[in-house]
């Protein structure tokens, strides 16, 4: 594993080298999987434990690892080290970015306002629907959800981990309520996101004088308060059995997707029933959420609270001194980030049609504090990147049937949905620690704009 | 001069990211010398000591100790052949007690010596007897500079870096510690490699020396050829710290 | 009064459990300063590695001594944790070490992630029910202590022993307390930072792979999903206990036993969990510093 090799010595000891290291990551592989792989525990038919081998299994595993490992150390690392010399050698040139490059976040917007309807005209109204919803609907709301919680982490530096916690206050105001009173999903909305609001104010007042590591444990442990506190208050939230029979979304009235309804939409355009409509409808609606999450983030940052968030980020004791408050600078970024996160919550109430607090455990907040981070904690693109790719990736998974070829037909991929989505957090944090978009545009600058590296830009302490 | 110098370090250059701290510096320190590097603030001087230690890592040039290439070499494998620094800002471990942070220093030989080198080091400095139990962060400034310089002579050191061991100092403390230098180099043949702003005091000190500017040696000499160059005076003399 | 002398049995045995978790989370927090998310997973492993190890046993062999077999499911869990430790240091943390302090954890959360469900996927998401493996009850007046729960008492308390020894007494712990205060000075000292960081993780991982096979043989079930909430209880204990300090994390881990167990005996076992995580939130916002910590100064 040491870098015994110099630059100069050769093929032949590169080789060696390679043999020497696979042989040894194979042993350590050995290690790690021959009684977790290699030995299964089942139960058998009187419900005892009796152990499985699968020698297999493990060889092949083991084999995989050798063979990983020559060709990194064969062909990756010399490669990525010439790379790096290179660079260092190399000072960094902004080049003149093209027109499609300048203008690609228009394309971007313009791409997914489409994109329903390229769905329905690619796949039909049915082959669609899975496209729109599993895919679409779902990214958006990730990606909506880590534009909400990167005001809090990427904009004011305050690690929270416990996001989730508001995206249920939201998602059981609107299921509750709605339930109940049968109020529409127009005025519950704005009702879901000041509750959360509230929660986040609520929540921040006690955090206020933690930092880092700190912060982000006490803020694991409120998300944990509350899922707990909505299994176990069941006269109210109905515990773990969740809330059912959520009313759907109607367009303002006007129309509605409910097929008993006299204002059906496919009554009232004269169209062919299908469950689509809804899911576009909804597909639009938080696209709208999303794109008004990022358009507040913008125009916030180049207000004073904005840049207090940042400056906060850097340096909470010279923001002090300059007399920015603090206090109310912190719980203004829990309040907003809450409140978006009580949109989606409400959103994804309305859309499941069902809620339980199954929806909201931390690892969804892991999920949505890593696609913060891989993004590059502060950069709006690069979230939504880290949101398609993390996401989506992780639902093209349950799409590759043909898998089962190669593997076998027990083959269930979603079974390794949440296994790689860990890997590769892994591998990226420590490929790319800065996230996929690296540097920012500063929101003060000089006759010029000049991307800063997130580099020179803090996480923040607090 | 016939033998090869004890540390050679030949056209070394140091990046912190894109930014050239050392830029093709060279300097050689003969064994049972004392040679100063003198020079301003951000000179480079501390950067140069750390560097002989591989961090920061020399991008290019090579550093030779007791005829071993140690450019490439891991910190604590340099540490290993007998070189020991009292290094920028003392460093003192300021939750272990002064007796622990000395054993820290012997800690290459697993305190084999320990008990007839700590009294050395107690001779040298009483204070440090004195304050034997104490913890290392409730030291005095000048006590924890005794400290470090007592901590790198707890390894048994070929060569010993001192990084401003008078900085900050009071004057008589200052001359203590000099004394002490001068008095290890003269009765146990001790290689010392200083760094000082205290140009004065460090080439009255040094049989030779080197100026830094700007990540370069610009001029070297005698201790005593250096204290008269009219340019070093000018620089560094005249008006300064005395 | 008797039913309180019950709880506080019960408190110091599952309080034991925590504090050798702790130990985990403190060691490796004093020394690079993350906190290692995967460690209650590597807790999880470790039980399952006392799992396998157990049905082999059961498998090969007739009939083993009860306290033989507790000590090779100890060892072969612990060889495995230490394993699993060591690769997840080197390959997801060291080369983050110097870089944005988030990163770190986040790798961690990742790994967090990536070994349960690697436990689910290889060894299925079911319950592992294992057969009693001691069952004897001693019971004074009308106060019942079993066999198992003196054992897990007994084995924390040598554990800490021997633990309190290295770190205060051999040139080992010496340099593990070297790199906490000063990496940079130690290994201008000689002291081979990496190994230490090294070998602190296995320590730590060794000594979740005891707890790991108490809390099999104690409970005498395991799943996938078991790391998450023992660990995060005893980050708890870490933390109250004052992170970075060993005999801060056994405090904590007794106290948050001790508090689990009366809180389910006297108010609602629903809201245990709670109840930890409101200890945690309210330790952290009042007394961050935990009981045996030392107070973190905030340089300007």
């Amino acid at each position: 594993m040491e870098r015994t090799i110099s630059r100069n010595s050769g093929e032949s000891s590169l080789f060696a080298a390679a043999i020497r290291e696979s042989l040894f990551a194979g042993l350590i592989s050995l290690g790690l999987f021959i009684m977790l792989v290699g030995l299964k525990t089942d139960q058998n038919i009187r419900n005892e434990l009796v152990i499985e081998q699968r020698w297999g299994l493990l060889a092949s595993l083991v084999a995989l690892t050798m063979v990983g490992r020559f060709l990194y150390v064969l062909f990756v690392r010399p490669a990525l080290e010439r790379r790096k010399l290179q660079k260092a050698r190399v000072a960094p040139k902004a080049a003149e970015k093209s027109y499609l490059a300048r203008n690609w976040t228009k394309f971007a917007v313009l791409f997914l306002f489409i994109y329903p309807v390229l769905m329905v005209l690619m796949f039909g109204l049915q082959g669609s629907l899975k496209w729109v919803d599993n895919f679409g609907i779902q990214v958006l709301i990730y990606v909506m959800l880590a534009w909400g919680l990167n005001i809090v982490v990427g904009l004011a530096g305050l690690l929270d981990l416990g996001y989730v916690a508001f995206y249920a206050v939201g998602a059981y105001s609107y299921a509750l309520l709605g339930t109940q009173f049968g109020w529409s999903f127009w005025i519950l909305l704005p009702a879901a996101g000041l509750m959360a609001a509230f929660w986040g104010v609520i929540l921040g007042f006690p955090v206020l004088r933690l930092r880092g590591d700190y912060l982000a444990i006490v803020t694991l442990a409120f998300g944990e308060i509350i899922r707990l506190v909505i299994i176990n208050w069941r006269e109210v939230t109905n515990g773990a059995a969740g809330v059912s029979g959520i009313p759907k979304v109607t367009f303002f009235g006007l129309f509605d997707f409910n097929i008993s309804s006299p204002y059906y939409i496919a009554k009232v355009f004269d169209i062919a029933q299908s469950g689509v409509y809804y899911k576009i409808f909804l597909y639009y609606l938080i696209l709208l959420l999303a794109l008004l999450t990022a358009f507040v983030t913008i125009r916030l940052r180049r207000l004073p609270v904005g840049r207090a968030w940042e400056a906060l980020r850097e340096d909470e004791i010279a923001c002090r001194s300059l007399g920015i408050n603090t206090t109310n600078t912190k719980l203004t970024a829990f309040a907003i980030g809450a409140m978006f996160g009580g949109f989606a919550g409400a959103f994804f109430a309305a859309r499941q049609g069902f809620v339980s607090p199954e929806s909201f455990v931390f690892l969804e907040s892991a999920i949505i504090v890593a696609i913060v981070v891989l993004g590059g904690m502060g950069s709006l693109t690069g979230i939504a990147i880290a949101a398609l790719v993390t996401i989506g990736g992780t639902e093209i998974l349950r799409e590759m049937q043909f898998l089962k070829v190669i593997f076998g037909p027990d083959f269930t991929p979603e079974l390794y949905r949440m296994l790689l989505f860990g890997i590769a957090m892994v591998i990226v944090m420590v490929w790319k620690p800065r996230g996929f978009v690296s540097s920012r545009e500063p929101t003060a600058f000089l006759h010029e704009r000049k991307a800063v590296s997130s580099a020179f830009t803090k996480e923040g302490h607090g | 001069m016939a033998a090869k110098p004890l540390l050679q370090v030949e056209v070394v250059e140091t990046y912190y990211g894109n930014i050239r701290a050392l830029g093709g510096v060279d300097v050689a320190v003969n064994e049972g010398e004392i040679v100063a590097l003198i020079g301003a603030n951000g000179a480079g001087k501390s950067t140069l000591m750390m560097t002989i230690f591989g961090n920061p890592r020399a991008r290019a040039g090579t550093i030779t100790f007791a005829g071993t290439d140690i450019t490439h070499m891991p910190t604590h494998e340099i540490a290993r052949l007998r070189i020991a620094q009292s290094p920028e800002g003392r460093r003192i471990f300021p939750r272990m007690t002064v007796l622990e942070n000395l054993q820290m220093g012997a800690s290459l030989d697993n305190l084999q010596y320990f008990d007839e080198d700590v009294e050395k080091v107690f001779t040298l400095f009483p204070r440090l007897k004195e304050r034997m139990s104490q913890r290392g962060g409730t030291l005095s400034g000048g006590e924890q500079q005794m400290l470090s310089i007592g901590r790198a002579l707890m390894a048994r050191p070929k060569l010993l870096l001192l990084d401003e061991p008078s900085l900050g100092l009071a004057p008589l403390i200052v001359r203590q510690i000099f004394d002490a230098i001068r008095q290890l180099n003269k009765t146990e043949g001790l290689t010392v490699f200083l760094v000082e702003q205290n140009a004065f005091g460090a080439l009255k000190l040094a049989d030779r020396g080197y100026v830094m500017v700007n990540g370069r040696v610009t001029m070297s000499g005698s201790g005593r050829d250096l204290l008269a160059d009219p340019e070093v005076r000018a620089a560094y003399l005249e008006g300064g710290r005395h | 009064m008797e039913y309180f002398i019950q709880q506080l049995i019960n408190g110091l045995t599952l309080g034991s459990i925590y504090g050798l978790i702790a130990i985990g989370y403190t060691m490796v927090y004093g020394i690079i300063g993350m906190i290692n998310f995967a460690h209650g997973d590597v807790f999880m492993v470790g039980a399952f590695g006392a799992l396998i190890t157990f049905l082999l046993l059961l498998g090969l062999f007739y009939s083993v001594p009860v306290a033989v077999a507790l000590l090779i499911m100890m060892v072969v869990a612990a060889l495995l944790t230490s394993l699993y430790n060591w690769a997840i240091e080197k390959v997801a943390y060291r080369p983050l070490r110097g870089s944005f302090r988030l990163a770190p954890l986040i790798t961690a959360i990742g790994m967090s992630i990536a070994l349960s469900n690697f436990v689910q996927v290889t060894q299925g998401p079911r319950n592992k029910p294992i057969p009693p493996m001691v069952s004897k009850v001693y019971t004074i007046d009308t106060i019942s202590i079993s066999l198992k729960q003196i054992i897990i008492v007994v084995v924390t308390a040598i554990l800490l022993a021997i633990f309190w020894y290295v770190v205060n007494r051999t040139s080992l712990g010496r340099a593990q307390r070297a790199c906490e205060q000063d990496m940079k000075m130690a290994a201008l000292l000689g002291i081979d930072v990496d190994r230490t960081i090294s070998i602190t993780f296995i320590m730590g991982a060794a000594l979740a792979a005891v707890a790991g096979t108490l809390f099999l043989m104690y409970y005498g079930v395991v799943v996938f999903s078991d790391g998450f909430v023992p660990g995060v209880k005893a980050f708890t204990a870490a933390v109250l206990g004052g992170i970075g300090s060993i005999p801060g994390a056994v405090i904590g881990g007794l106290l948050i036993g001790f508090i689990e167990s009366m809180w389910s005996a006297y108010f609602s076992i629903d809201y245990k969990d709670v109840a930890a995580f409101s200890i945690l939130a309210i330790v952290l916002i009042f007394l961050p510093s935990g009981i045996l910590g030392r107070p973190e100064v905030e340089k300007v």
